[in-house]
């Protein structure tokens, strides 16, 4: 989240689309109910099923799973149209003014350009910015009457089409795309770009007039949105749509600069292959509307789980190092390479200024080497750099078992994390296991991956020819072990032991931390190719076998190795105390730090995650001293932008935080996102993550693999075909993995049906149908079926359903709901129907022959988005038959 | 938060006063549950807590083509969220979720049904409790019930229903439904205070929303009740699972346990008036002695 949990209820608009949080987050949707008690606030709710959270809202729209992009590029252009944007904060606080190349074009015929068919990539040297200055006012003569171009040239037929402006880059937008996109936090903006070859002077009209600023590429982009286009695509009748683009943008009627609107999400959005530009959808129409950085405002990515948000900060996928820090690739030949790889130099006007924070790359790097390797870092060894493993290619989830089942991995941990059950063709996830030489599964509950062996259709027989060993290792539940957790709102939260794990079961750290140990003895004694990155591992904890958490919570903080003094204040932190925050890590190997963006968490005061303060002297829910937010107690990112050009709050009723012209700083309710003694004059950007220091409306360069802006493409598997540009049904640059066992259905071929798959109020994941509790309250699998579907097809309630996708079946009972209405999608009466993800083959029913044992995920394909690597569980193909 | 001691108001088939009547205090009109329907997602937190803080054990349950944990409320399931989908008026849909229990009636048409001996009690918060140690299994209070709550333990041969959490209450606790409700739809304090909270609310939906027919369900049938709804659609009450829209307390209740009760009451009376005068007029009966029949 870019706010957070309890800023909600500061929101006078929300559109909830994409996540079901009175299902999922019923805990922090009360802060949602509370916007409504006490503010009068509106809801939108957008989703495939009227939802328990649809139930609350002020308007529900249903919507074809896989098109939101559509839709909300509808509502880009409709607020457009209608003059529903924020003018100051589009000019001032993001790229809207910048002019981008001329050569660079939009997928008005489905491509963006640069694309190359042999490779299915882009090259995107023509995605970015023109060198040039201010050149407000220099567009009058190319624009129409009225001020904004009303003939947009086609594209390819541009008079500079292939005339590039004057700019000082030529280099390909190149690798290791992607992750800036993900992390659905503020993060998403924080990866380091490889946006070194940006202009150092971008050319900028401030009348947004120009043709080629972005402000006229994205009205041109999103020009062919229409709601006529919306109805056709996402099945949202045009009233509907008018009505909600109505209400969502009422918020800067007539000029109205002070209130906010909201938009929250959560897997509804990213498991698309279009996932990550549906995301960054939702980001430029907030920016349109100036709402991110403001109290009720931003983008909020709600997490389905306690700690995800913790797990995603300390390296939850395989591109990035904690810290979202990129990972090395095997062309960083040493530190210095890398450094200069990853560090991004200020791209904006030369009038304005950035702070462009990853300039301070090479401290977050070199502290973190010194918190893996310690005294072994030197630098004189480039501070161990070669420690790191680097990678050549694409490590995600899913790729992974596709090694496995093409024989490459021959063996897996999955700890606290069911393998078999969470990826998309769970089919093909067993057949990978069988030819795995083992498995270690660490859990609370036997599960479905260490059980995979007997996974239905698996005869007596069949087990003899399964060939893999598999350890099972007895975890500890949440409520058996202290720690962290961090939740969607980015705060660090201590929590404490309930009770002891039970019988054999061990606390993690103690499992992972007695491998390890076991793993370098086996380096001490047998050597091995490269054994040093692990011999050298700093391990000084108290405890080797059982590292304290409180210990490594202090270690990923951070401390001085040797004393550190700060040149401006003269303070000097000594050596072996911890640090204050990321302001002091150092580059020369004086400090170290697990994560940069935790430093500050735990300091010399203690654990900062421990503080339960409730004193909140703004009443706008920031409370400073209850436990700690990244980064360093920020409670709503980007919080300059919440306020005007000169530093005043837009709206003085929510003041967050503004400029104190006699101290020469600002300071507020909440600690500023900003440096904090860049006067207003100085036009500093508030996004200090970019190296424009403004919003990116235009994704510049490799920010994004499948375009500077979104554009709506099919999901793999669609009913329809695409109304913008029938030649490039599907996002070009998705990978679909190809297999033998990965197969993919058309309409054409019966698969008529849009499916989707979400999570129930009354259970978590796989885990609660252990637990007589939450089996009582929803006992066992089910369908949700349309009521007119049912009706002619002859099927009642409780009956027992076949559904299949061209990869496997899943069967159970149709719960059949007037929730989910028909649909026509471009002129065809289409339907959707929804699976509940929670059961399998182990279980309580599962255990008593209940259920027929068969997994959701065995319908969904493999198929990921290209930025976050994320599947498609979400809008794909299938046939429904009554058992 | 109003604490209230369990002084007892009123007792099923007591006999003369009800004891301890008098040692008055302050409660007003006693303590009150107010569900805001409208805020209501369904989450079932108030379900669990309920089940978990009377220790009852979990219940095995069947899919039913809806999200309902099961059809009814049981004799050891106190508290169910009733689903219901429903077109409203203007033909917008919705998805209705009441939270059922008890409604704590003032005027309390089991505690008028039951003849047993202070098997039912009415605390002067307000609350109604079962007491089921003197209940002697006649389910004389179902047949009083105007919603519907009551329920039979066929093995013990007890009736049980919602405590308003009685326990938790007596020492200035919130019922557990309330504790764990995680949107704040379920409010608890004084009927005074609650009455407040729910007209405020339902001006805010007829002003603020489309639910421009919102309103406090609190029925008069039955003197009012101690838990009570706001509605999106206070004229349709039925739709939220069938919640009457004007309870009252059974006619044969009525009749039995008012009218005739008293006319029966007054039949014994003057049956023994009758007796009396009969035998001061007429004197008491005497035995003839058998007369010899002589045969023609």
């Amino acid at each position: 989240m870019t706010n957070g949990w309890i800023d909600i209820k500061n929101t006078d608009v929300m559109l909830i689309m994409g996540g079901n949080p009175a299902e999922n987050h019923p805990c922090g949707f009360k802060w949602a109910i509370e916007a409504k008690r006490e503010r009068n606030a509106k809801t939108i709710v957008v989703d495939p099923r009227f939802t328990r959270t649809a139930a609350t809202a002020d308007q529900f729209l249903q919507i074809r799973a896989g098109t939101d992009i559509a839709f909300l590029g509808g509502l880009i252009s409709w607020a457009i149209e209608n003059g529903r944007y924020h003018k100051d904060y589009l000019v001032h606080f993001t790229n809207a003014s910048f002019l981008v190349r001329n050569d660079f074009q939009l997928p008005e015929e489905g491509l963006f350009s640069g694309f190359d068919p042999a490779t299915q990539a882009y090259d995107k040297t023509t995605w970015n910015y023109q060198e040039g200055g201010n050149v407000t006012g220099t567009a009058a003569a190319s624009s129409a009457p009225g001020g904004a171009p009303q003939h947009p040239p086609a594209p390819g037929s541009s008079s500079k089409a292939g005339e590039a402006a004057p700019h000082s880059s030529s280099g390909k937008g190149g690798e290791g795309q992607g992750y800036q996109a993900f992390g659905a936090v503020g993060a998403k903006a924080m990866g380091p770009g490889a946006d070194a070859t940006m202009p150092s002077n971008v050319a900028h009209d401030l009348s947004l007039q120009h043709p080629q600023c972005v402000f006229q590429l994205l009205r041109r982009q999103y020009s062919r949105y229409t709601p006529e286009i919306v109805e056709r695509i996402t099945g949202i009748p045009k009233a509907e749509f008018l009505k909600a683009a109505d209400l969502f943008t009422s918020i800067r009627k007539d000029g109205d600069a002070k209130k906010v609107g909201t938009i929250i999400y959560a897997v509804g959005w990213t498991q698309h292959t279009s996932g990550t530009q549906t995301i960054r959808t939702a980001a430029m129409l907030q920016l349109l509307l100036g709402n991110v950085g403001r109290a009720g405002g931003g983008v909020n990515a709600l997490r389905g789980h306690s700690n995800i948000q913790g797990a995603t900060d300390m390296a939850g996928i395989f591109d990035v190092l904690p810290g979202y820090l990129k990972m090395a690739s095997p062309a960083d030949v040493n530190l210095a390479t890398y450094i200069k790889r990853t560090t991004p130099t200020p791209s904006k006007p030369s009038e304005w200024d950035s702070y462009n924070y990853w300039s301070n790359t090479s401290k977050f790097i070199v502290s973190f080497l010194k918190a893996m390797y310690g005294d072994a870092a030197t630098k004189e060894n480039d501070f161990a750099f070669r420690y790191l493993p680097s990678i050549d290619r694409k490590y995600s989830w899913v790729e992974i078992w596709d090694d496995m089942y093409a024989g490459h991995v021959k063996g897996l941990f999955a700890f606290g994390m069911n393998g078999v059950a969470i990826g998309p063709n769970s089919q093909k996830n067993i057949e990978a296991l069988k030819k795995a030489d083992w498995l270690v599964v660490c859990e609370i509950y036997p599960d479905e991956t260490s059980e995979f062996w007997r996974s239905p259709g698996i005869t007596p027989e069949d087990m003899k020819t399964i060939n893999t060993s598999v350890y099972r290792l007895p975890g500890a539940g949440f409520a058996e072990k202290d720690g962290s957790f961090t939740n969607s709102a980015r705060w660090l939260q201590w929590k404490y032991v309930a009770v002891p794990p039970p019988g054999e079961a061990k606390l993690d750290q103690e499992i992972v931390a007695r491998i390890f140990l076991k793993v370098r003895d086996l380096y001490r004694q047998e050597g091995g190719a490269f054994p040093d990155p692990v011999l050298k591992l700093s391990w000084n904890y108290t405890i080797p076998e059982n590292p304290s958490l409180a210990e490594v919570a202090k270690e990923i903080n951070g401390r001085a190795i040797s004393d550190v003094t700060d040149s401006k204040s003269s303070q000097t932190i000594k050596a072996g105390q911890q640090l204050p925050g990321f302001s002091w890590l150092r580059d020369d190997g004086s400090t170290l730090s697990g994560n940069w963006l935790y430093c500050g968490s735990w300091t010399e005061e203690g654990g900062l995650t421990q503080r339960r303060g409730t004193d909140d002297p703004s009443g706008l829910g920031v409370y400073p001293n209850w436990a700690w937010s990244w980064p360093m107690n920020r409670r709503v990112m980007y919080n300059r932008a919440s306020c005007d050009i000169a530093g005043k709050p837009w709206d003085p009723s929510r003041a967050q935080i503004w400029w104190d012209g006699d101290k020469q700083k600002w300071g507020g309710n909440d600690i500023p996102d900003f440096k904090i003694d860049s006067p207003p004059k100085d036009h500093m950007g508030p996004f200090i993550m970019n190296a424009e220091g403004v919003g990116r409306i235009f994704g510049p360069l490799a920010a994004f693999a499948d375009g500077p802006f979104p554009e709506f493409y099919e999901p793999t598997e669609s009913p329809a075909k695409n109304v913008l540009h029938p030649n490039q049904q599907n996002n070009p640059v998705a990978r679909r993995f190809k297999s033998d066992m990965d197969k993919f259905g058309t309409p054409e071929q019966g698969y008529t049906i849009v499916c989707t798959t979400y999570r129930l109020t009354e259970h978590y994941h796989y885990w609660t149908k252990n637990n007589p509790m939450n089996v009582e309250l929803v006992p066992e699998p089910f369908v949700e079926i349309p009521a007119q579907l049912a009706d002619e097809m002859g099927l009642h309630g409780g009956e027992t359903i076949k559904v299949s996708s061209a990869r496997g079946h899943y069967i159970a009972k149709a719960f059949v709901t007037k929730r989910i209405k028909a649909m026509m999608i471009d002129g065809k009466k289409t339907y959707q129907i929804g699976i509940p993800i929670h059961w399998g083959y182990r279980g309580i029913a599962e255990d008593a022959g209940k259920t027929a044992r068969t997994l959701a995920n065995a319908l969904s394909p493999a198929a990921i988005d290209p930025n976050a690597y994320t599947p498609e569980f979400k809008g794909f193909l299938v046939k429904l038959e009554k058992v | 938060m109003p604490t209230a001691a369990l002084e007892i108001k009123a007792i099923s088939a007591h006999p003369g006063p009800v004891p301890g009547k008098g040692a008055k205090r302050n409660e007003g009109d006693g303590v009150c549950k107010l569900i805001d329907v409208t805020t209501c997602i369904g989450c079932k937190a108030c379900e669990v807590a309920c089940l978990e803080w009377n220790g009852y054990p979990f219940h095995e349950t069947k899919f039913d083509n809806t999200y309902q944990t099961m059809p009814d409320l049981q004799w050891n399931y106190y508290n169910l969220i009733r689903f219901n989908e429903h077109e409203f008026a203007d033909g917008s849909f919705g998805l209705l979720m009441r939270k059922d229990q008890c409604m704590h009636c003032a005027d309390p048409g089991c505690l008028r049904a039951c003849p047993a001996d202070g098997a039912i009690v009415q605390y002067s918060n307000g609350i109604v409790d079962f007491q089921q140690e003197y209940c002697i299994g006649c389910q004389y209070c179902v047949s009083g019930c105007p919603f519907n709550i009551p329920k039979f333990n066929s093995m013990t041969k007890k009736v049980h229903k919602c405590t308003l959490c009685s326990d938790r209450v007596a020492v200035g606790l919130e019922p557990a439904c309330i504790k764990s409700c995680p949107t704040g739809c379920l409010h608890f304090g004084t009927k005074d205070d609650m009455k407040a909270l729910a007209e405020t609310r339902a001006a805010q939906l007829r002003e603020q929303t489309a639910h421009t027919n919102a309103g406090v369900y609190d029925p008069p049938g039955v003197g009012g009740t101690q838990v009570m709804y706001v509605l999106h659609d206070i004229r349709n009450p039925e739709a939220y699972g069938g919640l009457p829209a004007n309870p009252t307390i059974p006619l044969m209740v009525r009749l039995w346990k008012g009218p005739v009760k008293w006319l029966g009451g007054l039949a014994i009376s003057l049956g023994l008036v009758g007796v009396v005068a009969h035998f001061l007029r007429f004197g008491p009966k005497e035995a003839h002695p058998i007369e010899e029949v002589h045969r023609p």
